[in-house]
């Protein structure tokens, strides 16, 4: 912490300090919720809300049931003993091990078909002699501005017509549109700091377009597709609302049936598949942030 | 003497032989295609499965053909009808004629269901007199009003003419709580059936509200993260963007386990004895909640443009200003605040386009007061089944948040939007 000037007057002083504890405060509120739904989580009764044992920190009080109803949740047999035909049970009929599944899935093929299309047309994007430059990037973007339920709504009047509703694929191509606007503007983020005379060298040293591509933008644009693709693959993975309108019950999202969760049957089951989550995402932040990081010792930029 | 002249007009050639204005047109051109070719496939792929389903939607949102495709012949009659004079026989024996095959072909209700859209209380009115259709004997006019008088109110037959027009403004006039009707144009709805305008207001209420209460949060925060050295920063950066990629369902079911009745604040209050045990405070299911929840979830949309505009603007300034003798509170309003209006700027459009839009939330949080336009867009498109009032509704919020994207674009610049 920054020392004081010692001409600081008793006003600023206790200023400083106010303002601290209020910052303080607000940090307290950005990170109050992931915090409570941690032990929460923990909690053996069924209930959404601290009890007197779990005060107590007494031990009885907390169990890992919650966690173990993740996989036993929709099984056929979930009291059978452990064995592979049990982890088979919870594999295929499992309703959060299903939704897990299909989370993965469809977001891992969504974020490819999104970072292949979006970092093509953030590099088409990035030359000067794009025509229509402006305007075809504000409608490549535009799916992150509209609001969610327009776009779910229009999917679902098109796509049923289409007979894309109720599919995987129609799921993923929402999916994907829905996360290409990342990808623009992350690997557009990259290319800006791009020093044109790197291509020019490398063509006038006898390299083909296709070399030059590989060999000397890639790797330098590689950390803005990476972290445009996570991006992508987080708002798949966090995407409900064109789940909610496209997917059967067959194609249901771990956020999906949080929603249901929320709706109909409020369980701690929830509060542990969002522990998990938030494992998650603690990965991906760091993830991100190496990349932040090796991306800037590239361009020789040293984070002072 | 001429020989020069003609030298200089021979264009300048390339080593090929070609003029050498060609050649670079044609090199611009290759490029050209090539930055296109580059971009097409997404362009195309945003186009077909985002850009395309939109428009489908909209279109649906002023046309119609529900009532034209199923009562043909009645439509006839109706477009030639003036609206105002009694019906004639000739309507009521087209009436007839189309009532006996939609029920045949079991499509009366889907007429009939967009005729209530219009008309509400008449869906059994054609449900019933279809069934006795082919029991109806000339003259038409009596023997249809005789199985059910409703058919000599002539308010019946005009919203049958508004409902066969395909072409109708009719549902961004009920969307605006309004009626078009044959003979007045535009009317105002009654008083207690108008709810779609106030729901607008709430809307832009809510967000608004959600924007200036993470302005106030955000701002502080965003101040602290830009002058603390660097190493700090970073660390309190985490608290920021945490939650920024933690999934949204997660926050908000966080903030259903510690905003309802017997969750964490409540039983702070209690037991710290602000409140009584029986008099916990309603924080969730109303309007309260959907901001908390909103503000909670936005905010980092508005720290981060606040940070990087604050992040460059050098602290000399400041020191400058106070050396000049200014206090400490005319030096940050003076001087640096106006700095940050680009900032303010852009996390605040941000925040309020996200807002506007925002359904997940105010669907699981907001109770009854709580919900915002999306959410009576979700209504009509899954419960009520009255797609183009969906669209119609769709349409003005779509709008609404064009012109501020737009806004946005001419004031920041979509290029300029930074992601974590």
């Amino acid at each position: 912490m920054a020392k004081l000037p010692p001409y600081t007057s008793t006003g600023e002083y206790i200023w400083h300090y106010v303002y601290r504890s209020i910052c303080g405060l607000i940090f307290l509120f950005l990170i109050m919720p992931i915090i409570v739904v941690l032990p929460l989580s923990f909690n053996v009764e069924p209930y959404f809300s601290f009890t007197k044992g779990m005060l107590n920190f007494d031990p009885t009080a907390y169990s890992l049931r919650w966690y173990e109803d993740i996989l036993r949740n929709g099984m056929k047999a979930p009291d059978a003993p452990f064995d592979w035909a049990w982890l088979a049970d919870t594999w295929n009929n499992g309703q959060w091990i299903r939704a897990i599944r299909n989370s993965f899935f469809i977001g891992i093929c969504a974020t490819l078909l999104s970072t292949a299309l979006g970092t093509l047309a953030a590099i088409g994007l990035s030359r000067s002699e794009m025509p229509y430059r402006r305007l075809v990037m504000s409608i490549l973007i535009s799916p992150m501005i509209v609001p969610l339920i327009i776009t779910a709504a229009g999917m679902f009047y098109f796509y049923s017509q289409v007979h894309l509703s109720q599919t995987y694929l129609g799921v993923i191509m929402a999916h994907a549109v829905l996360g290409t606007p990342f990808v623009i503007i992350t690997v557009t983020a990259t290319l800006v700091g791009f020093d044109k005379s790197l291509v020019r060298a490398s063509q006038s040293l006898g390299a083909g377009a296709v070399t030059t591509f590989r060999k000397v933008q890639m790797p330098l644009i590689i950390p803005g597709v990476i972290s445009g693709g996570l991006f992508a693959f987080i708002t798949s993975f966090d995407e409900v609302v064109a789940v909610l309108f496209l997917a059967s019950p067959e194609q249901r999202t771990i956020p999906r049936q949080m929603w249901s969760g929320i709706r109909e049957q409020i369980s701690p089951t929830i509060l542990a598949v969002a522990t998990l989550l938030v494992i998650l995402s603690i990965i991906l932040l760091t993830v991100l942030e190496l990349l932040r990081r090796r991306s800037e010792r590239l361009r020789g930029i040293t984070s002072s | 003497m001429a020989d020069s002249q003609t030298a200089s007009l021979e264009p300048i050639t390339a080593a090929d032989g070609t003029p050498l204005k060609k050649k670079l047109a044609q090199a611009l051109f290759r490029s050209r295609v090539r930055a296109v070719s580059l971009v097409v496939p997404l362009f195309a792929f945003v186009m077909a499965s985002f850009v395309i389903p939109i428009l489908a939607l909209m279109w649906q949102g002023v046309y119609n053909d529900r009532f034209s495709s199923h009562m043909p012949n009645l439509t006839e009659q109706l477009t030639v009808w003036d609206g105002l004079t009694e019906p004639n026989e000739k309507m009521y024996e087209a009436l007839v004629a189309d009532l006996e095959t939609a029920r045949a072909d079991r499509t009366i209700g889907r007429a009939a269901t967009r005729v209530n859209q219009e008309f509400p209380g008449t869906r059994s009115l054609f449900t019933s007199t279809a069934r006795k259709a082919k029991k109806l004997k000339p003259p038409f006019k009596e023997s249809v009003i005789k199985a059910n008088k409703k058919w000599s109110n002539i308010e019946v037959w005009q919203a049958m003419k508004i409902t066969s027009q395909d072409l109708t403004p009719g549902f961004y006039a009920t969307a605006l709580d309004g009626r078009y009707t044959v003979d007045q144009g535009f009317v105002r709805q009654d008083e207690n059936r108008q709810i779609y305008v106030k729901l607008f207001w709430r809307t832009m209420l809510i967000s608004a509200t959600v924007m200036g209460l993470c302005l106030l949060l955000g701002y502080p925060v965003a101040y602290l993260l830009a002058t603390l050295p660097l190493r700090a920063s970073n660390l309190l950066m985490i608290m920021v963007l945490l939650p920024f990629w933690t999934s949204l369902l997660v926050r908000t079911t966080a903030w259903i386990a510690i905003l309802q009745s017997q969750g964490v604040i409540n039983d702070l209050m209690v037991f710290v004895g602000i409140t009584a045990d029986d008099a916990r405070f309603s924080l969730i299911y109303n309007m309260t909640g959907t901001i908390i929840a909103m503000t909670h979830i936005l905010l980092p949309f508005m720290i981060l443009p606040l940070y990087s505009v604050m992040k460059t603007i050098p602290p000399s300034y400041m020191r400058a200003a106070r050396s000049l003798g200014a206090t400490p509170t005319m030096a940050f309003i003076k001087v640096y605040m106006p700095q940050t209006i680009p900032g303010i700027g852009a996390g605040g459009l941000l925040v309020f386009i996200l807002a506007i839009g925002y359904y997940i939330t105010p669907a699981l949080v907001g109770g009854q007061d709580g919900q915002l336009i999306s959410n009576m867009i979700a209504y009509h498109m899954q419960k009520s089944l009255n797609w183009s009032l969906a669209a119609a509704l769709g349409g003005i919020l779509l709008a609404g948040v064009l012109v501020l994207y737009w806004a946005y674009d001419k004031v920041i610049g979509i290029d300029n939007m930074k992601l974590g």
